[in-house]
């Protein structure tokens, strides 16, 4: 991060963050939109082109993967409670992990970050200034790669690839008493906010609907560019 | 939203204060004196859910808990209490007694190195308390009561993680006094009413009893016998455990 890092809010201010020189690099979009599968590519190709590079993802925190999925897989929780549950998830890899690589000069690549947090719970009206101000600890990124996907295009996508689960159709939002219906519902308001922050915090922007191969040669251009 | 009156038929009183301050002493005579004037009372206490008791207890062991994340962890606790232990009895028109509150977290995760606006507006969703109690004692005074009465400090606890000092009571005492400070500065701020933690308990529960009387001097709920039973606001949906 040429000139140190820049914060969402606050910060860290216990923290030296002067002397971080590696880069933050997020991969963001919906639940399967094939997010996953591009980091990986990524982080072979930036690998074989000589840089650092270490990989980061949403709830692998050492810390807390286990309670987080002792959280989804019981009937009791709020999603106040969960959203904290995930930022205490991408503060401990951020101390822990990201800022330790970004001070040694590696690249990080992010799979999934604070928007993803912003995107699924800030279409509730009164949440959404709280959970902004909640991440003001995480440091703003250098690149937000945002892979774009219409519902339409989405369903049979993740049909195909794991299916539909009871978090990812926002079925404790009661949207639809089914979770297909469900699914698309909240899906779409998701993608909606994805696509406000996209022009508020100046994403750029892939169209998902392409091929796996299509799709990483433009991440690996926009990459080429930046690098 | 934390700076707003909460609006329920309930009222929630809390006692905040350093470690050997004498407010969970102070509560329970509370508690006591309430229950046994037949008011529905309901009992809830810091860092005390299960849902992240192991999480923090790894972290802690592990010594891998950061300012952010100890803060978090306490957050994401006081959020699963507030919507299972507090927010229930408060609107069924009960009385709810909290030791320790957000203050704790002001007061503590500040000391401890996060940003005093961060932590604060991370808090928003919590409730105003209708009284709040901030039982102040000397450091030294404090800090006394905690060495005399526990065989061995806990690092965290100590605030070891600040590296203050490398000895456990001395870092204790240093971290305890951070603390203090930044309690002090929460009076003005918040409201908080003052009670001096040097007198004796017996006046010390007096003074507190005429406060809340006098806040509860149209509060009219009575408590009915039922069977006596804990008191449950939720219950998990679960399968029997195979023994």
């Amino acid at each position: 991060m040429p000139g140190g890092i820049k914060f969402f809010g606050e910060g860290l201010p216990y923290q030296k963050t002067s002397d971080c020189k590696g880069r933050l690099i997020v991969v963001e979009g919906t639940d399967g939109v094939g997010r996953s599968t591009q980091v990986e590519l990524l982080e072979q190709w930036l690998k074989v082109s000589g840089h650092g590079v270490v990989t980061t993802g949403w709830t692998r925190s050492k810390l807390m993967r286990k309670a987080i999925d002792y959280a989804k897989s019981g009937n009791m929780l709020d999603r106040m409670t969960f959203s904290l549950l995930y930022a205490t998830d991408l503060a401990d890899r951020l101390e822990n992990q990201i800022l330790p690589a970004l001070r040694s000069g590696f690249i990080v690549l992010a799979d999934r970050y604070t928007y993803t947090a912003w995107a699924r719970d800030s279409f509730r009206d009164p949440v959404m200034k709280w959970i902004k101000d909640l991440y003001g600890f995480a440091p703003v990124p250098d690149l937000v790669l945002y892979l774009r996907i219409d519902v339409d295009n989405l369903v049979p996508r993740v049909i195909e690839t794991g299916g539909m689960d009871y978090w990812e159709s926002g079925m404790d939002l009661h949207l639809a008493d089914n979770l297909y219906d469900s699914f698309k519902k909240y899906q779409r308001k998701v993608i909606e906010v994805y696509d406000q922050l996209a022009e508020e915090y100046s994403f750029e922007v892939f169209d998902a609907r392409k091929t796996v191969e299509e799709i990483q040669n433009d991440l690996k251009a926009c990459l080429a560019k930046v690098l | 939203m934390f700076t707003q009156a909460h609006g329920y038929p309930g009222k929630l009183i809390i006692v905040e204060g350093m470690d050997g301050s004498g407010k969970s002493t102070q509560i329970r005579l509370l508690y006591s004196w309430l229950e046994s004037q037949a008011y529905p009372v309901f009992f809830t206490e810091w860092n005390s859910s299960q849902l992240v008791k192991s999480t923090t207890k790894a972290g802690k062991k592990g010594k891998t808990l950061t300012p952010t994340t100890f803060s978090l962890l306490h957050m994401t606790d006081f959020a699963d209490r507030l919507n299972y232990q507090i927010l229930p009895p408060l609107k069924a028109g009960m009385i709810v007694l909290a030791d320790r509150y957000v203050y704790t977290a002001f007061a503590r995760d500040v000391a401890r190195g996060v940003h005093p606006g961060w932590v604060r507006k991370a808090y928003d969703f919590a409730i105003k308390p209708d009284l709040a109690f901030y039982f102040r004692v000397p450091t030294e005074v404090g800090v006394e009561r905690i060495l005399s009465g526990r065989p061995k400090l806990k690092y965290y606890e100590a605030g070891m993680d600040l590296g203050l000092a490398t000895d456990l009571e001395e870092s204790f005492k240093i971290f305890q006094g951070m603390i203090s400070k930044e309690y002090d500065k929460m009076i003005k701020e918040y409201e908080l009413i003052k009670i001096d933690g040097t007198r004796d308990i017996e006046a010390q529960q007096a003074q507190m009893r005429e406060i809340v009387g006098k806040a509860l001097e149209n509060f009219k709920t009575k408590r009915r016998n039922y069977a006596r039973r804990n008191k449950v606001f939720w219950r998990r949906f679960t399968l029997p455990e195979d023994e």
